[in-house]
């Protein structure tokens, strides 16, 4: 934080959140009719209706994501953010919803985000996206030597930490074996049936050493969440969620760029958001942490601080990410088994948002008073750390 | 379709790189005041923001920082040619870029293997730089 900075710590929660998903992994609507949908359901959720929206936050889609959604929507909103930063976007506009609805800037701001990846019968980005005006280092420098995107650059990253640090391809299945575990928990997750470490190992290699087990989903989703002002707040329908503090960070946009695979920037941006919080690793009864492979999961352990540089494997063997384990991780079952759509960032926010208020069912954590919602977008190149509270930390 | 995938090299900046690879030279970009390299190669320096920038051949030697062995395909010209290398090299001159590790089996490629640069031709008379066991 600037040493001037405004603490807003409180002064901003999320009330309504809402995310549409399917175990068959299809949705059988358009990305529009699924965006009104999410927004409708999260104003619902919130006790609000469209016409109190005056913020709106899109990413992706085009360069003019958020005008093009507000203009379908038709609403004039007085905040438009349609900063993209893939799958940690929805992180980052929390960020800057919460300093938007705290200074005045709007009182009601939504984020939305839908895509269907599975009923286009595709995958999502290829990474040769991009202007055609400006050198493209990817297309240039990387695809001529046939790197999969993004799995390859998530692979490389693994590699250079098992090489260096000597992690495991049984501690990284394990992440996958605990979030498994969460996902039988959820009626909606697309894979509930349980795994074994084995499982993950002998399931079919993709590029060494991520194995099909270690990977995301690619399944259609879409979520929306709602932010207003703590005073709003107060008089809605639901307890609200409150916005405690939120960091950022960006080290590089290809892997080749990455400075050192084994250190993502979530070194920047969750102690960033920690300390504008108050808090300290040890105080997060719930992590929501983005899951695009077993690997993110295991660096942004390191990065936020729940154990040291290196000691990821070592942490996360024992199972203590599960249901039942000491640091309840992914329990809505993840981007590994629960949904992921492309950008995943959304899917952390609204499942942190249940656990607060104590709305997630079956899987429901006990005493969840402070969640961290951590996003990780491009290949490990933005990362950007939310923490969210109940009434009882401020 | 041709059965190589032919890297784009329609920006200026990085034209004496790929004109670099006609002759197998591996061509880096080093800031003309304080001499750093930078890569990829850019318009102007950024060691030096905006200031004239310069080119030198590198050695063509270096170290495999990562390695993935790519079972599932990159894209569509590579579907014959799993499984095969992907890595990141660090170049002595310190610079780290991506390339294929050939000319051995791809399990026996090592992360702090020592590489060098071999060249594979482009239809139109470019050529990729890849790296083998030195």
């Amino acid at each position: 934080m600037g040493a001037n900075a405004e603490n807003i710590r409180g002064k901003a929660a999320i009330v309504g959140a809402a995310d549409i998903v399917s175990p068959t992994g299809q949705l059988d609507k358009s990305c529009r009719e699924l965006e009104m949908q999410a927004i409708r359901e999260a104003l619902d959720d919130a006790g609000l209706s469209l016409s109190d929206v005056d913020g709106l936050l899109v990413a992706g889609g085009s360069q003019m994501a958020a005008l093009e959604t507000a203009a379908y929507l038709g609403i004039e909103p007085t905040y438009i953010d349609s900063s993209m930063t893939g799958g940690s976007s929805y992180e980052i506009h929390v960020e800057h919803a919460m300093n938007a609805v705290a200074h005045g800037h709007c009182e009601v701001a939504v984020s939305v985000y839908a895509a269907t990846p599975r009923s286009a019968g595709g995958r999502f980005g290829r990474g040769g996206g991009g202007d055609p005006f400006r050198p493209n280092p990817v297309r240039e420098f990387e695809m001529p030597y046939g790197v999969a995107l993004p799995i390859g650059s998530y692979a490389l990253a693994a590699s250079r930490h098992m090489a260096e640090i000597g992690t495991t391809s049984e501690q990284l299945a394990q992440i996958a074996v605990s979030t498994r575990a969460w996902a039988g928990k959820n009626p909606r997750a697309r894979h509930r049936d349980p795994i074994t470490v084995d499982d993950v190992i002998s399931s079919q290699m993709m590029c060494s050493p991520l194995h099909k087990l270690d990977c995301c989903l690619v399944v259609d989703g879409a979520g929306a969440i709602v932010v207003t002002t703590a005073e709003r707040a107060k008089d809605l329908k639901k307890p609200p969620v409150y916005c405690l503090g939120a960091g950022t960070g960006a080290t590089h946009m290809n892997i080749t760029g990455m400075p050192d695979l084994t250190v993502t920037p979530g070194v920047l941006s969750g102690p960033a958001a920690f300390e504008r919080a108050g808090i300290k690793p040890s105080d997060v009864d719930l992590l929501m942490s983005y899951d695009s492979f077993t690997i993110t999961v295991l660096l942004s352990l390191e990065d936020l601080g729940f154990c040291k540089k290196g000691e990821g494997g070592a942490f996360v063997e024992d199972g203590k990410l599960g249901p039942g384990g000491a640091l309840p991780t992914n329990t809505n079952g993840g981007g590994l088994s629960y949904c992921h759509p492309g950008m995943y960032g959304m899917f952390l926010l609204v499942e942190a948002t249940k656990q607060i208020r104590g709305d997630a069912e079956d899987r429901q954590v006990d005493g969840v008073d402070i969640a961290v919602a951590h996003g990780s977008g491009g290949v490990l190149s933005a990362m950007s750390t939310v923490v969210l509270g109940s009434e009882a930390t401020l | 379709m041709s059965e190589i995938y032919e890297p784009p090299a329609d920006t200026p900046e990085t034209q004496p790189y790929w004109d670099g690879t006609r002759e197998k030279k591996l061509m880096l970009q080093v800031c003309s005041s304080t001499g750093k390299y930078q890569y990829p190669p850019r318009a102007a320096s950024i060691h030096d923001l905006g200031g004239p920038v310069e080119w030198r051949e590198a050695k063509g030697t270096g170290t495999v920082y990562a390695a993935s062995v790519h079972h599932v395909p990159g894209n569509k010209f590579m579907r014959d040619k799993v499984p095969y290398v992907v890595a990141l090299i660090d170049l002595e001159e310190g610079m780290r870029v991506m390339s294929n590790v050939v000319n051995c089996p791809p399990d026996d490629v090592r992360v702090g293997m020592k590489v060098k640069v071999t060249w594979k031709d482009l239809p139109d008379g470019r050529a990729l730089p890849m790296f083998e066991p030195a």
